[in-house]
């Protein structure tokens, strides 16, 4: 897209925003042309925080690109890990035992709780309401409590293994998951309804703003909630299940407006229906060994491998490609972050900068796993 | 005592003691107000509960380079820091704290704080200007658009309390709202007044909120759009100068509000006035511009102007010919 035609190349000025710049949370540089405070043409620019994981999984047997997973969304890693695991799982024909699966669910769809938490804090921090993340982060500190128990860490987890996890939950984490849900389900409708949902000045800087279509998101492959906000229903865990999904009842909030209003209240379901797998899955919970049968080195047949995973932002791919040896031969990553971030600089065009730096909030960005 | 040089110097001192304090430790109010509004407690190590904070972050800033980026106007840029300072410190000279504290009785004080507060405006704009960045200048131009919009109905609804009291003089303003609250502007029993006075009053304080460019009307530093806005090339003293005139700014706001339309240093049931009247009513404003910020998120420029030249202007000379109706009538 070129600046229109009206518009003289001496009217407009060129902005950079980023690579150091509040708003993009983290290393994302968009070159703006704007006329005024308004946006001729947005041009996002990427790679400043290029570490070459894909490459690096060449590098290594098969267990060690697992801590690299974690790094690259790091506000949704265990659904990173859970993606790698599934692939080289699928590769190996490893068997994951019943418990393990379950567990697996209930720490990613715990971490994605924590991942959507984040992203409305930073989201309002965007739109310039600081308290919100404070009261965010309160909850958010539970669910890191609770994983850093079990895991190990509290950020870049490293917990799913080649046919299970690390180590088994305990009482006092079902207690306290327990404990958590109920804490969230009766501060969500208060904390986060009522002081920010329902607030006429949010309602005003995103309700009708930031227009995404569905045919949009299908051009430019976008998934996860900026798609379902479009009202396009796909989840991975209901499309295309995985691991234990299917024995779960929850549903895939859709929205079809397709402006920021409708992909923040897909988020803000997403948490109910994620607490609403973790309890099913808590009260279904097998007894069992936690970690199946698998070699110390692993090392699949040659062909090409396949796993697609939900993560907080969409769906996940991993293309594996093995030629029989100890490492990867191949490994290509679908992101979601990167077809979702594509297609700001067509969204982008016409808006003001305000409203288009709403909009970037509302699809979500974690800048290391666009790059990765 | 009138003309004696010591008054002069006392009034002096007392001016600077004041706006000094009150640059220097809303800062802290404001951290430890927004701290206690997110369930944390706010600056706590530097002395108790954090009270020197507000010296070691003077000493900091006053030990940092002012750097003068290349390409910016020195002169200007090196200036208008000062000029955010001064013209809020000057308007407290106009300001009757109380029946007998008042630095100089200046017969037009209502418009001298206007045009003080103008003056303010200019070192946003020529800040932003000089320092030759781009969200710098977004950010001026969204000031000046700003404050232009809301200057318009905040005169208006001033011009109808010059009409129920009749003068120009803050002092005179005040002494005709004393004993208790149904005498204040806000309230004013007499003549059905009361009917149309607290809109005026609603309307001054959200326009004050938009001149003072506090959240959720903060469209001038709007950190995640505009870096800091027009101070972002502003180090040291400089951006700590900038900082102090914008809290200056906010209690001349509530200064005037208080004067205005909550009877000065009136009790509000007719007992012992005085200065400490006064000042409990602009710390009340205070806090609630403070609560105000940490509450809201920040609107949008054109929503904002939008609320001025749309609802605001419209309503506050709606209420102006009703006041000089109602005035007229009775």
């Amino acid at each position: 897209m070129s600046i229109p035609l009206h518009l003289r190349s001496d009217e407009v000025f060129v902005l950079n925003l980023g690579p150091q710049h509040p708003a993009t949370h983290g290393v994302l540089r968009v070159k703006l042309t704007m006329d005024g405070e308004y946006i001729v043409k947005a041009e996002p620019v990427l790679g400043y925080i290029h570490r070459m994981h894909e490459k690096m999984a060449e590098g290594g047997t098969f267990a060690q690109f697992m801590p690299n997973t974690a790094r690259m969304d790091y506000l949704h890693a265990l659904a990173f890990n859970h993606g790698w695991a599934l692939v080289v799982e699928k590769a190996a024909g490893i068997e994951v035992p019943e418990r393990a699966e379950y567990i697996r669910v209930i720490t990613v769809e715990l971490n994605r709780i924590a991942s959507h938490l984040l992203w409305w804090a930073a989201f309002l921090l965007d739109l310039g309401g600081f308290t919100p993340l404070l009261y965010a982060f309160d909850d958010r500190e539970k669910i890191l409590d609770l994983l850093e128990r079990i895991t190990g860490s509290r950020l870049t987890y490293c917990y799913m293994r080649f046919g299970g996890v690390l180590n088994d939950i305990d009482d006092e984490f079902i207690t306290g998951t327990r404990e958590f849900i109920k804490r969230l389900r009766s501060r969500l409708p208060r904390q986060y309804h009522d002081l920010v949902t329902h607030n006429i000045i949010l309602i005003k800087r995103i309700k009708d703003i930031g227009f995404v279509s569905a045919e949009q998101c299908r051009r430019y492959g976008a998934t996860g909630p900026v798609a379902r906000g479009s009202g396009i229903s796909y989840d991975v865990r209901k499309n295309e299940p995985y691991s234990v999904y299917p024995e779960f009842d929850f549903e895939v909030p859709v929205f079809s407006e397709g402006d920021s209003m409708a992909r923040y209240m897909v988020r803000m379901h997403e948490i109910e229906q994620s607490m609403r797998i973790i309890e099913q899955a808590l009260d279904k919970l097998p007894s069992g060994p936690v970690m199946g049968k698998a070699p110390k080195l692993l090392k699949p047949d040659a062909g090409y491998y396949f796993s697609a995973v939900e993560t907080a932002r969409g769906l996940l791919g991993h293309r594996l490609v093995c030629d029989g040896d100890k490492n990867p031969y191949k490994l290509k990553l679908r992101s979601p972050t990167f077809s979702n971030l594509s297609l700001f600089g067509e969204v982008a065009e016409g808006m003001l900068l305000a409203d288009a730096l709403a909009f970037m909030g509302s699809l979500d960005l974690v800048i290391p796993e666009i790059d990765r | 005592m009138e003309t004696s040089i010591w008054r002069a110097l006392l009034y002096l001192v007392g001016v600077m003691v004041f706006a000094g304090l009150n640059a220097a430790y809303l800062g802290w109010c404001e951290r430890k107000g927004a701290g206690r509004i997110q369930r944390r407690i706010g600056p706590c190590e530097v002395g108790y509960a954090g009270l020197l904070q507000p010296i070691a972050d003077g000493v900091k800033l006053l030990s940092k380079q002012l750097l003068v980026p290349r390409g910016v106007d020195h002169i200007i840029f090196r200036t208008t820091p000062v000029m955010a300072m001064i013209p809020a410190m000057t308007s407290m000279v106009a300001i009757p704290f109380s029946a007998n504290i008042q630095a100089r009785a200046v017969e037009l004080s209502v418009l001298l704080l206007f045009a003080l507060a103008s003056i303010g405006m200019m070192a946003i704009l020529l800040g932003g200007w000089a320092s030759g960045n781009k969200y710098a200048i977004i950010s001026s131009a969204r000031a000046v658009s700003q404050n232009l919009a809301y200057e318009i109905p905040m005169l208006v609804t001033v011009i109808t309390v010059v009409l129920l009291t009749g003068s120009l003089e803050l002092k005179e303003i005040a002494l005709k709202q004393q004993g208790g609250f149904w005498h204040w502007n806000v309230f004013r029993l007499e003549n059905g007044h009361f009917l149309t006075m607290w809109i005026s009053f609603i309307i001054f304080f959200i326009c004050s909120v938009a001149e003072t460019n506090r959240a959720p009307f903060d469209m001038a530093e709007a950190e995640s759009e505009l870096v800091a806005g027009y101070m972002t090339e502003y180090s040291s003293m400089g951006f700590g100068l900038f900082m102090m005139g914008e809290y200056l700014n906010i209690v001349v706001g509530a200064c005037l509000t208080t004067t205005l339309f909550l009877g000065g240093w009136d009790c509000p049931f007719g007992l012992t006035p005085g200065v400490w009247w006064f000042l409990l009513k602009i710390y009340i404003l205070i806090f609630t511009f403070i609560w105000i910020r940490w509450t809201y998120p920040r609107t949008q420029i054109y929503r904002l102007l939008n609320l001025s030249w749309k609802i605001l202007i419209p309503f506050s000379f709606a209420n102006l010919l009703i006041t000089a109706a109602l005035i007229k009538v009775f």
